[in-house]
């Protein structure tokens, strides 16, 4: 009785001291990181050609998801205005929930499964493959060549894929809502424009996304240059990329809306 | 892939991302009227200021001439102290009558300003000395009900 309850005491301690040491373990690496992206500033072709890979081939499914995601919300809202007798605000409505909540968080997720899993796998497949060793066996230090490159394209293309998203998101909107459904058009600009606040709404947002782009990148490098070098390791490392993405990715949006949103 | 293409497809992402950002900032958010420039500040008391939140407009004959900057509550006259930033391409009259209205039935609280005839134009830190308290609904249902009620008699 006393073994199985001092066994279960001794795991949980276990697991406690191994989550605090990896989140320590990856904040020097953060640390190292950003010490090291001199290299890459320098050498700017490094981070253009990381931009490629995360932003540009993320353009498609950016755009298609923020076109669905602003149609439906001029679908559902419309619907749920239209009882109150203000199906007219549906423009304002849009626009807000877009800019300062779907935009960054759906986005983020979509570029956490899009470009920060690809990120870590081909991370770890260099390490599985002894690429790393190599560099640093040439004295070419593999923070300041691969990781630092791929963490700085990821917070760089991050905000703009959002406020992509967002725009093509209100553009849905506008399809459904003036096009499909017949509110006049001058009304919903003028609603949107009357309830977005520029300050507020818009550089809120902008800086959550920032924010999400950090974590992405930081997870996405971490779990990559730290995957087991085996063909699991990198497919475990690739999965814990997306799940620890998308669970940092909303409860660091829930800190965010607390501190931005309330008490205003 | 070739160094230009590549550099001309990021030049392209960055581009359209840009773009976007500035629709956001342009159309939606409106930073083109919203950015007010010059303003000074008037103060209000009010017996009563409802719902109104700050920055909530001011409004003379329905156009937006400033913003509530400020609610405050003053302990020696029991009254709510509020302060305005109106736009300094405005000057209001020293009799000016400040409102708390609402737009619509159950819309958003405002402030109205309707100009007095006075030569002398408000300038900033001045108090308005002619308010009137916003409507509280529920006070005007029972004082209908009890006019009502009176009737009856």
């Amino acid at each position: 009785m006393l073994d199985a309850v001092l066994g279960s005491l001794t795991r949980l301690g276990n697991r406690v001291t191994s989550r605090v040491q990896r989140l320590g373990k990856a904040s020097l690496f953060l640390a190292a990181t950003l010490l090291g992206s001199g290299t890459a500033w320098r050498r700017f072709s490094l981070i253009v050609r990381e931009l490629y890979f995360t932003g540009v081939l993320s353009l498609i499914i950016i755009s298609v998801s923020g076109l669905f995601v602003g149609m439906v919300l001029g679908l559902q809202l419309y619907e749920t205005l239209q009882r109150f007798g203000s199906g007219t605000m549906i423009g304002g409505v849009v626009a807000l929930s877009l800019v300062r909540e779907l935009g960054p968080v759906v986005a983020a997720l979509l570029f956490a499964s899009r470009a920060g899993s690809a990120i870590t796998a081909e991370i770890g497949l260099m390490r599985a493959t002894e690429q790393l060793s190599a560099m640093e066996m040439m004295a070419v230090d593999p923070v300041a060549r691969v990781v630092a490159p791929r963490f700085w394209s990821g917070v760089i293309s991050m905000p703009l894929l959002a406020g992509l998203f967002s725009a093509i998101g209100i553009f849905g909107g506008y399809l459904i809502a003036v096009v499909l459904i017949g509110v006049d058009e001058g009304t919903f600009w003028s609603q949107m424009q009357d309830s977005v606040d520029f300050r507020l709404d818009i550089v809120n947002g902008v800086i959550k996304s920032c924010v999400f782009g950090v974590i992405v990148s930081w997870i996405a490098v971490f779990e990559g240059f730290h995957a087991a070098p085996s063909a699991e390791g990198v497919s475990a490392a690739t999965t814990r990329t997306v799940v620890t993405s998308a669970l940092a990715i909303l409860a660091a949006d829930f800190i965010l809306t607390a501190f931005m949103f309330t008490g205003a | 892939m070739k160094r230009t293409t590549l550099d001309l497809w990021v030049g392209f992402f960055v581009a359209i991302g840009l773009a976007a950002l500035l629709f956001l900032a342009l159309k939606v958010g409106n930073l083109t009227q919203s950015s007010h420039g010059e303003t000074y500040a008037l103060q209000a008391r009010f017996g009563n200021i409802g719902g109104l939140k700050v920055r909530a407009p001011v409004k003379s004959a329905g156009v937006v001439v400033g913003r509530v900057r400020d609610i405050r509550f003053d302990q020696e006259n029991f009254l709510a102290v509020v302060t305005l930033d109106v736009d300094a391409n405005y000057k209001f009259p020293r009799d000016t009558f400040a409102t708390i209205n609402t737009s619509g039935l159950l819309g958003e609280q405002y402030v109205g300003f309707e100009a007095g005839g006075d030569d002398v134009m408000l300038k900033s830190g001045d108090t308005i000395k002619k308010t009137q308290d916003a409507m509280v609904l529920e006070k005007l249902i029972s004082q209908f009900m009890y006019n009502k009620a009176s009737e009856g008699k």
